[in-house]
């Protein structure tokens, strides 16, 4: 892919003897919205980690916008916005002392800060709530602060941790309504879900991760169309036998 | 390095500490309510039988002095150190490196004999005056040495026999018995707060690991040297504030020593330093605590030593537990300041600068240990 900003290539992660991420490769261009999707311990959030350079990998290669994630993690670091899996923000800060926070982390200057902050505490519905304390949020509340606070640098490479995990319909809904609205900004975006819907309805390609190894990566459509079934689900299920939450419900 | 990370850090730690009841409880309000409590319940006594160091200053100009010394030798309580100047010996007492200064005086010799040809007649003694110079710093001290003194001197003039052309003026006697137990404990007070920073630390780490902060923190820019910056500058401040609640209380409650704004400054200045240390051991439970249960439970492998060898707690102990509380950086700020509390020693002095540099040697080391095995778990 010529104008790729995230390159990952022949990746493998092993905890011990567990293999996390099997020689996965994959590439994404700059403004593509990508979805990975795969069932819970499928390897989705390793790849996340390796992306961010918090977690190194066993081998492989991965860089974004030309840096070598292991060689030049500092460099990445600023121009990429993480919003991990678990709700992690400071219960005992306000949401606006934590977008603060995270801000000064960043080294945004005051004025953009403000300018940011008020943008995004408005299009994710939490203005009115922006000067109360965390610990009061709903937990819809405090999942779309934790996307303001990977925000809040005006990142170009976004990765969202299963970022509606846990979400209420009208929370899912504004994150789903500020997602597109990123992609129009032409903000490259790694998704990580394990909510079919999701993925059919927001990304442009998703990978099918299980076990640590892609199973399948093209746009939904395709892998709809080419699979001949009616939505990811069941591409999921004639690729692995089982369904995607089926572990969650046992 | 980037001060606006750093400071946001310092920020993000002392909102927390304000705006969470556990932690205020914690570090500012349960050293207050415990040494207030303790120190109007126990006056520190008891443990094994303590042997005094007393410095001699003889200047009798007869052979009688060493009648003296040798009766107070016998009583195998006190250990003689002989001076041949009053300077080098009160030096030494202002230090706390010896209790009690007695200063013979030169007709010690033609007193005793006078005594001794007219035992029954005083109008033939030639009268004299031991003085005893008493460490204002303990409590102890002061209250057993002039006795026993007093008891010897009456043993080498005739047994139970009063009165005698021997007296025994105490110098600061007066004033050393108007301290009450609470003033004598004043210094390790100051110690003793800042010694709960250990648990704020361990848990505040634990508690980020659990709830994914430290990996989200580990997300930005910001370098480990920012990150520990950040955190060390913090507990500073906190440990700052503390002295300052500790010292109004303990002002509040009649401690007023006569010292000056240096006095102060120094010792503000010595329970940062100190400061670090304890951040160090709340590093090091941080690494080996997987919860902020176990944190705080690990916290007391660290917190115990410190508390009962170094601080106020600590002075009715035993001799030979004594010994071991050379080893827990607290004895040395607890000692600090009781030299210049108590003993009125000057920040330039010999003890005061030795125990200066053990801490702040000490804290370092156990800082750098902390920060190290943090640093494996950051990496990881």
């Amino acid at each position: 892919m010529a104008d790729s900003i995230v390159i990952i290539e022949d990746l493998v992660k092993k905890f011990e003897d567990v293999v996390a991420l099997d020689d996965v490769s994959l590439q994404v261009a700059k403004g593509e919205l990508f979805g990975l999707l795969g069932p819970n311990g499928a390897g989705k959030t390793t790849i996340i980690n390796i992306l961010c350079g918090v977690l190194k990998p066993t081998s492989g290669f991965v860089s974004i916008n030309g840096y070598d994630v292991q060689r030049e993690t500092r460099k990445v670091k600023e121009f990429i916005g993480v919003c991990p899996q678990e709700t992690a923000i400071y219960p005992y800060l306000t949401g606006l002392e934590n977008a603060e926070l995270f801000g000064d982390l960043y080294a945004v200057d005051k004025h953009t800060f403000r300018a940011r902050c008020n943008m995004l505490f408005e299009r994710l519905a939490l203005a009115k709530d922006a000067k109360r304390r965390t610990e009061k949020y709903s937990g819809g509340m405090k999942r779309r602060l934790s996307f303001i606070l990977a925000l809040i640098h005006d990142p170009q490479v976004i990765f969202l941790d299963e970022p509606t995990v846990g979400m209420d319909p009208q929370s899912r809904h504004v994150v789903w309504d500020f997602i597109r609205e990123l992609k129009r900004e032409d903000k490259t975006i790694i998704l990580t879900t394990h909510y079919m819907e999701e993925a059919e309805e927001l990304c442009d390609r998703v990978g099918i991760i299980d076990h640590g190894k892609m199973i399948a990566l093209d746009p939904p459509r395709t892998l709809i169309s080419k699979n001949d079934v009616g939505n990811l689900e069941e591409v999921f299920i004639k690729f692995t036998g089982r369904k995607i939450r089926e572990n969650e419900w046992r | 390095m980037n001060a606006q990370r750093v400071f946001a850090l310092i920020k993000k730690e002392l909102r927390k500490t304000v705006r969470d009841s556990a932690v205020l409880f914690l570090i500012f309000l349960f050293p207050i309510i415990f040494v207030f409590t303790f120190s109007t319940t126990f006056g520190g006594s008891g443990g094994e039988q303590p042997v005094y160091n007393i410095g001699i200053i003889d200047m009798d100009e007869g052979n009688a002095s060493q009648i003296l010394l040798a009766a107070l030798s016998d009583t195998k309580i006190l250990n003689l150190n002989i001076y041949v100047d009053d300077q080098t010996a009160q030096n030494d007492l202002s230090q706390g490196k010896i209790q009690a200064v007695i200063l013979i005086p030169k007709d010690f010799s033609l007193s005793l004999a006078s005594y001794q040809a007219a035992p029954d007649d005083p109008s033939r003694w030639i009268n004299t005056t031991l003085t005893l110079y008493l460490d204002k710093g303990s409590l102890i001290a002061t209250q057993a040495i002039p006795p026993i003194v007093q008891q010897v001197i009456t043993l080498i003039t005739d047994k139970n026999v009063s009165p005698s052309p021997l007296r025994l003026e105490t110098a600061h006697l007066v004033k050393a018995k108007e301290m009450s137990a609470f003033e004598f404990m004043a210094p390790g007070m100051f110690t003793f707060a800042s010694i709960f920073i250990i648990f704020m630390v361990a848990q505040s780490f634990v508690q980020d690991r659990e709830n994914g902060m430290m990996k989200r923190i580990r997300i930005t820019p910001i370098t480990p040297t920012e990150f520990m910056m950040g955190q060390i500058l913090s507990y500073a401040i906190i440990a700052l504030v503390q002295a300052a609640l500790v010292f109004t209380m303990l002002y509040l409650l009649g401690f007023r020593p006569n010292v000056n704004l240096h006095t102060y400054a120094f010792t503000f200045f010595l329970l940062t330093v100190f400061s670090f240390s304890n951040v160090g051991f709340g590093l090091i439970v941080a690494t080996i605590a997987k919860t902020p249960g176990a944190a705080s439970g690990i916290s007391f492998l660290f917190v115990l030593p410190q508390l009962f060898l170094g601080t106020f707690v600590g002075a009715s102990l035993s001799s030979s537990v004594q010994v071991a509380s050379r080893f827990v950086p607290s004895y040395y700020v607890t000692d600090a300041l009781t030299s210049l509390f108590l003993r009125g020693a000057a920040i330039t002095s010999q003890t005061v600068l030795f125990d200066l540099m053990v801490v702040s040697a000490s804290c370092a080391a156990i800082l750098a240990l902390g920060v190290t095995f943090y640093a494996k778990c950051y990496k990881d």
